[in-house]
């Protein structure tokens, strides 16, 4: 069981709302990270690379300077997911966010805050199968 | 100065999703979990996001370019199709499936936890064959258009 942590979760959501910020006034770009690791990759444009990589560094760092902040206590983040699921998931993950171009912050945040209609409809659907698949696996399975 | 920034925002990211918690697959699956012990915290992460990207946006498109010189790239699409859909909709039963986005998973890497190793690793899978099978089809769907027209 998690507790449910208003606070932090605004702190934390006001820094990710500054990260998008920073991304598009900097470099006029949308922090959608899908898009951002997938372009990484198979880019059509090899000079585009390197802020995407920089931005993907930058993701386990923020972590380890919270950590280091002494501002994070990792001892109840678990993953309740078994191997096998949760292979599975980063496989439909990987697949579905190409396909929908963008995730929870390409869509959720970036996309939504400028109400776009694609990330509106994209950020409802995946809502509602994210729910109805937590309901199937822990109250139907 | 386009590394530094990209550097800096990839940085306060991952300390947003550290800070809210977000980094913890069992608090998102609580919040998908409408049925059980409903945890609401991800909904103000969002909440914070949305309200400051919101100001935030609105007050930098007022001015010509990035602060690099880079004009401001935003999606151009507007239309609903079946990609856009079907793909949120199996992105959300992966999501669904072990709490775990696109974000948390590479800010979790900090962890170690062989689980997050092996979805980054099936997550990159999928993104590099679903790419690369989009490109292989553009062209055979304009040929088609192409066709159709004639």
């Amino acid at each position: 069981m998690t507790s449910f942590a208003p606070i932090p979760g605004l702190i934390g959501g006001v820094l990710i709302g500054l990260s998008a910020v920073i991304l598009m006034l900097g470099i006029g770009r949308v922090a959608g990270i899908s898009g951002i690791v997938a372009n990484a990759m198979v880019g059509s444009d090899a000079t585009d690379r390197p802020w995407r990589l920089a931005f993907i560094l930058g993701l386990p760092l923020g972590a380890i300077l919270v950590t280091a902040l002494g501002l994070k206590d990792w001892s109840n983040v678990t993953f309740p997911a078994t191997m096998t699921m949760t292979a599975i998931a980063g496989l439909f993950v990987g697949v579905g966010t190409t396909l929908g171009s963008g995730c929870t912050s390409g869509h959720g945040i970036c996309g939504l805050s400028r109400l776009s209609n694609r990330s509106i409809v994209a950020t409802a659907t995946f809502m509602a199968s994210g729910a109805a698949t937590v309901f199937i696996v822990r109250h139907l399975i | 100065m386009t590394l530094i920034y990209s550097l800096l925002a990839g940085v306060v990211f991952g300390a947003g999703l550290t800070i809210s918690d977000m980094v913890n697959p069992a608090r998102v699956l609580n919040f998908l979990d409408f049925a059980g012990h409903w945890d609401p915290t991800l909904m103000f992460v969002m909440a914070g996001g949305l309200a400051v990207t919101a100001i935030g946006y609105r007050v930098i498109f007022r001015r010509g370019s990035a602060l690099t010189g880079e004009s401001f790239q935003l999606p151009t699409q507007r239309q609903i199709d079946l990609p856009l859909v079907g793909g949120s909709a199996l992105f959300g039963v992966g999501w669904g499936l072990a709490g775990i986005c696109p974000g948390p998973a590479l800010t979790d890497l900090v962890t170690l936890e062989p689980k997050v190793l092996v979805f980054v690793a099936a997550m990159l899978i999928g993104m590099i064959a679903t790419a690369l099978w989009r490109d292989k089809m553009r062209p055979m769907e304009s040929a088609g258009r192409l066709v159709e027209r004639i």
